[in-house]
């Protein structure tokens, strides 16, 4: 018992990276829900590395790097639309370019720096372990600011998740609400990456998602789910990162993809087994509409 | 009031049109049934009607008012609706997402529009399943759920595209049956549809071979030499 609550009870710096771990994994499981419905997994992607050239140049320039990192995914998003329109480019082939492209020059700007190494590993794996109390209280706010998106929007994302035609005869602009969840994307990957770092964030996006995706008959159960999931993952990898001198964000991520990958395996061993039992035992409808 | 006025309408993608010079009007209760070969432009006209594309040239109309400018009032079933493998909704939820053009952003869903989806389901046969994910039904069973989300509609125009495909004999005599009972409530109906003896019953038949080759009562636009230009070949007698 004492390997699973003495590193917590011991250290403060270790329940804060936990609390701080907690809030990143929940913001992740509202955004990364519709990351995963809608498809977005790539955008999601080039917008956890979009951010790095801001981030970069606000380090440089002494600046808070959430700023930098509004920024730098304030440019993305506006040049994957701009160039995915002008230039007549399928859409990961526009998101592609941006994607290394901002990469390559937040490594150039970091270059600059006395501290490169350290800069780029900081940037692009987080320092969870550094968290402070006025992070935990950002994080906070940004978990209050998706979840609000994501009620407000819950039907054109959910009209979206199914089909952009469907959303737009229902009555919603397709390209109003794929730009707000872009933005709900983007805010979660500003608020995550001093946590988890640009380059894993993609992790805790999409992986307790996917996992909540294989058993939920809800939205609102899969991102149960996914902030579960990605809750224990913090605690799990917290606990590798301390007991075994690893690195806590890679940890972290690492545990949430074996969750995964050990929840698909019993789920296709389930239906191979015919304990799948839903076809013809609800000869009536039962539990409550939702609308 | 006219349900569905074209005149000189032209529809495509681009530059270039698939289908030009139609012109159409239908009354409430009307059905008009579009038939043609793959790629004649029936699903064309229908994603303009819904609003989904903009006409070319020539004018629209769907109940005084362009095209897609009234989601509560014109439902559209797509040729092959998205019932992604990973969407993890059940049967009735899919339904209800019917609702939301009513509903907008912020109202809150009464105990009639949970009524309305229950009698949705129940009338295309789904409603055994309604609890059941909809990424584990079979391609007919997905179909009647999206046609319990069109009906969820409660819609005035009904634009359907080949809503029979993938069902079997008997979800194709519901799918008549519902066309049957939205029309005496006065709904009109545009159903696409690869199957002749849909356009029976109808009001008007269009066939169409990337241009409207007949247009008129299906004793008049099912005629011989109008199938043979369409499909090159004729209807049994």
């Amino acid at each position: 018992m004492n390997y699973l609550i003495d590193p917590f009870a011991n250290n403060e710096f270790m329940r804060l990276a936990l609390f701080g771990g907690i809030l990143v994994a929940c913001t992740c499981a509202i955004a990364g829900t519709f990351v995963v419905l809608r498809g977005l997994a790539f955008v999601g992607d080039a917008l956890a590395h979009g951010v790095l050239p801001g981030i970069a140049t606000a380090m440089l320039l002494g600046v808070s790097g959430i700023v930098g990192a509004a920024i730098g995914a304030a440019v993305m998003m506006g040049g994957v639309s701009v160039v995915s329109r002008r230039f007549r480019l399928s859409g990961d082939t526009a998101i592609g370019l941006l994607f290394v492209g901002m990469l390559a020059l937040g490594v150039m700007i970091t270059s600059r720096s006395s501290s490169f190494v350290g800069d780029l590993a900081h940037i692009l794996f987080g320092e969870l372990l550094g968290i402070t109390t006025t992070d935990l209280t950002w994080q906070f706010i940004a978990l209050v600011i998706v979840g609000a998106i994501a009620y407000v929007s819950r039907r054109p994302f959910l009209l979206l998740s199914v089909d952009d035609g469907l959303a737009r005869t229902s009555g919603f602009s397709a390209r109003l609400f794929h730009n707000v969840m872009l933005t709900m994307v983007a805010l979660t990957v500003i608020a995550s990456f001093q946590t988890v770092g640009t380059l894993l964030v993609l992790g805790m996006l999409i992986a307790p998602a996917a996992t909540g995706s294989l058993f939920a008959r809800r939205i609102e159960s899969m991102m149960l789910i996914a902030a579960l999931v990605g809750s224990l993952s913090t605690y799990i990898g917290l606990l590798i990162s301390y007991h075994y001198d690893l690195a806590a964000g890679a940890s972290i991520v690492l545990t949430a993809v074996a969750i995964f990958a050990i929840s698909a395996t019993a789920n296709e061993i389930r239906k191979s087994r015919g304990h799948d039992h839903h076809d013809h035992e609800h000869p009536h409808v039962h539990g409550e509409i939702h609308v | 009031m006219t349900s569905i006025h074209a005149s000189s309408l032209a529809v495509g993608y681009g530059k270039r049109p698939v289908v030009d010079n139609i012109s159409l009007k239908l009354q409430p209760g009307e059905l008009l049934v579009l038939i043609g070969t793959n790629g004649s432009g029936k699903s064309t006209l229908l994603k303009t009607l819904a609003g989904l594309i903009h006409p070319m040239h020539g004018e629209l109309t769907l109940l005084g008012s362009a095209a897609g400018q009234l989601p509560t009032r014109v439902a559209y079933l797509p040729q092959h609706p998205v019932s992604s493998h990973t969407l993890p909704l059940c049967v009735q939820d899919v339904v209800a997402m019917g609702r939301y053009a009513h509903l907008g952003l912020f109202k809150r869903s009464t105990d009639a529009d949970r009524l309305i989806v229950l009698e949705s389901m129940k009338r295309t046969g789904i409603d055994s399943h309604a609890n059941d994910p909809i990424r584990d039904l079979s391609g007919g069973q997905q179909q009647r759920t999206h046609l319990a989300q069109v009906l969820a509609r409660q819609a005035e125009v009904l634009l359907l595209d080949e809503p029979t495909a993938g069902l079997d004999l008997n979800g194709r005599q519901v799918v008549a049956d519902l066309i049957a009972t939205e029309r005496a409530r006065g709904v009109t109906v545009v159903l696409a549809t690869h199957e002749l003896a849909d356009a029976e019953s109808a009001d008007a038949v269009m066939l169409l071979a990337q241009r409207v080759v007949a247009l008129g009562a299906p004793s008049e636009a099912l005629r011989d030499e109008y199938l043979r230009e369409c499909f090159g070949f004729t209807q049994p007698h």
